[in-house]
């Protein structure tokens, strides 16, 4: 990729994040470029939700910096990272279940007549024509959605992305409900915001799944990126084999010791 | 969309009602031809201002998963400051706005404690409804204050033969309640937060301060029903408005509202304050002793919790 002369989109230098008294995330950096798909893959509780969470603002970092576009972001809040251009479909994919399809994917950004009437129709207008730019199958957006299967659950959080994003989208495990058919729409959806010059984060435990859209392969071990793979390299078997083979003797001395 | 499956399971609770409201009114209106009359009607729609002003306030609030139990409290001391504010020779008006005020400052108080400290609503307007009814015995020394100029009474009652205030001002906010609970984002929110607070805090919305609003306007129907019973006792008790909140809380739930939030319906809170109207109107149109009324009504709200409960199961997940 040429993209190494250009600007980051966003930059985190030395992440650290505890709850309590469990050191979740240890220093982590991370850089993603315009049209760049990074995946990040690693163990359950490996601190990647955590990671992305900072990223959306959700959670502010103990230590460490943000920049967006080379500018340092400080307290990163959602609604800033939102004012950024900056989309997460969050792993447990921050929906109502009472509210419906069209209230879901506007929430938070309700279109509205005279500042505060809510337009519902053009709301309705604009969900459908969403749905099925992205080829996501909901018959009715007008149900609640927690009458959805997962996998219509999780179209309906990468919608309100869709809408909500326009520089970088950022996916925690978006296909874990998915059936293969979905999956595969998503995974191509993803492939083409890259096209368009977004920057993409997407988080996986499915590293064959994700490694033909993703440039780049972070992998994250107790809170930290601990190999960065660009897939042009590279072979999926041969990550993989990096991604298990340093659960050896290393990884359980920093379980037990710490180090 | 027109009126299909979808419709009839959004509307459920208010078909419900609606079906059993008609059946009494059928009933009543054969059995007495005193009950069909309007000077029946405005007695019963009288009598459910009050609760349906306290109502509508508490759904906001029951909307985000909360609860309001300082109502009562708020109504009782609303009252007295405005009595006070009428011995001490201020005019009408400002004893009223003074009233009101005073109100929402309450409101404004509870909302800041559940939403800085983060305790949870049911325990801090527990805590303030005490604090409240405790305020109103020390500032009366526990002893009514009674008589007030004509200009305030006319709040309670009014003229007997047209409509009356509490009943207008009860349109007026019922009107209002449905335009911003389904029209308005302020509306869609207190149910967002009920629904998923997490999700409306990740989507940007300041959530802290919606939740202190609701409380606000809960609170402000406090004000409106403590002007409206002190003026129609035309005295200020530091009893009034006992329990109140505890009606409302029935009035919404009957009505399709669901307690942990995420589901609030305004038009069914008002059939179910209109059919506990009738309830209360009908035992004593038929002579039936009003200690039926607290086992009815206890019936009715259990039917009604059991029946949306066991349809919700296994529709939504959560
Ligand atoms: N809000 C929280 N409070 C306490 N611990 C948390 C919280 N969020 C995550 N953790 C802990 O942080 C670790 C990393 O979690 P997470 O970021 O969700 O990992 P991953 O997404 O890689 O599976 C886990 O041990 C988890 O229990
Ligand atoms: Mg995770």
């Amino acid at each position: 990729m040429s993209n190494i002369s250009k600007v980051p989109v966003i930059k985190v230098e030395n992440i650290n994040k505890s709850f309590g008294s469990i050191h979740v995330l240890r220093g982590v950096n991370l850089e993603v470029y315009p049209g760049e798909a990074v995946a990040l893959v690693g163990d359950n509780g490996s601190g990647k939700s955590t990671l992305i969470k900072i990223l959306s603002g959700t959670y502010g970092p103990d230590k460490g910096s943000i920049y967006i576009h080379n500018k340092q972001i400080e307290h990163l809040t959602p609604k800033k990272a939102l004012a950024e251009g900056i989309a997460t479909v969050y792993q447990d994919l921050s929906l109502d279940n009472y509210r419906d399809v069209i209230g879901n994917i506007f929430l938070g950004q309700e279109i509205t007549k005279w500042g505060f009437f809510l337009d519902y129709p053009a709301m309705e207008a604009i969900a459908i024509d969403l749905l099925k730019k992205l080829k996501i199958n909901i018959p009715d957006p007008r149900v609640p959605v927690g009458y959805l299967s997962g996998g219509q659950r999780q179209g309906v959080a990468i919608a309100r992305a869709v809408f909500q994003g326009k520089e970088i989208m950022i996916f925690d495990e978006p296909t874990a409900a998915m059936g293969v058919k979905e999956t595969a729409t998503t995974l191509k959806l993803i492939h083409s915001l890259t096209e368009q010059g977004i920057a993409v984060i997407i988080v996986s435990h499915n590293l064959f799944q994700v490694f033909d859209i993703a440039h780049r392969v972070c992998i994250m071990k107790h809170g930290r990126i601990v190999k960065e793979i660009p897939t042009g390299d590279s072979s999926p078997q041969e990550v993989h084999q990096s991604l298990i083979g340093q659960t050896g003797l290393e990884d359980r001395m920093e379980q037990i010791y710490g180090i | 969309m027109g009126f299909n499956k979808n419709s009839v399971e959004k509307y459920f609770s208010q078909l419900l009602l609606l079906g059993i409201l008609l059946v009494l009114v059928c009933f009543l209106s054969w059995k007495s031809p005193f009950f069909l009359t309007w000077k029946n009607w405005r007695n019963i729609l009288d009598t459910i201002s009050v609760q349906l002003l306290l109502a509508l306030g508490m759904n906001f609030v029951i909307a985000t998963g909360g609860i309001d139990l300082s109502q009562g409290s708020n109504v009782c001391l609303t009252g007295i400051i405005m009595a006070i504010c009428l011995k001490a020779n201020f005019s009408v008006w400002s004893a009223i706005v003074i009233g009101i005020l005073v109100a929402a400052f309450l409101g404004i108080f509870n909302g800041l404690i559940i939403e800085k400290i983060k305790i949870t609503p049911f325990i801090v307007t527990l805590g303030t409804s005490s604090l409240y009814r405790g305020l109103a015995i020390i500032i009366t020394g526990g002893m009514p204050i009674y008589s007030f100029p004509t200009a305030f009474t006319f709040w309670g009652k009014g003229e007997s033969t047209q409509l009356n205030p509490p009943i207008i001002i009860a349109c007026i906010v019922l009107i209002l309640a449905v335009f911003l609970m389904h029209k308005t984002k302020w509306g869609q929110y207190s149910m967002a937060i009920g629904g998923n607070e997490e999700a409306l805090r990740r989507v940007g919305v300041n959530v802290g301060f919606y939740k202190v609003s609701y409380y606000l306007a809960s609170a402000l129907m406090a004000g409106l029903a403590g002007l409206i019973i002190t003026a129609r006792l035309n005295a200020a008790e530091p009893t009034a408005g006992m329990g109140m909140e505890l009606d409302a809380v029935t009035a919404v739930v009957m009505g399709g509202s669901l307690m942990r939030g995420g589901k609030a319906n305004i038009s069914g809170t008002f059939i179910a304050c209109l059919l506990l109207g009738v309830i209360k109107n009908g035992l004593v149109i038929l002579s039936i002793s009003s200690y039926y009324q607290q086992f009815i009504i206890g019936f009715l709200l259990l039917s009604a919790v059991v029946l949306a409960e066991v349809r919700q199961r296994g529709q939504i997940r959560f």
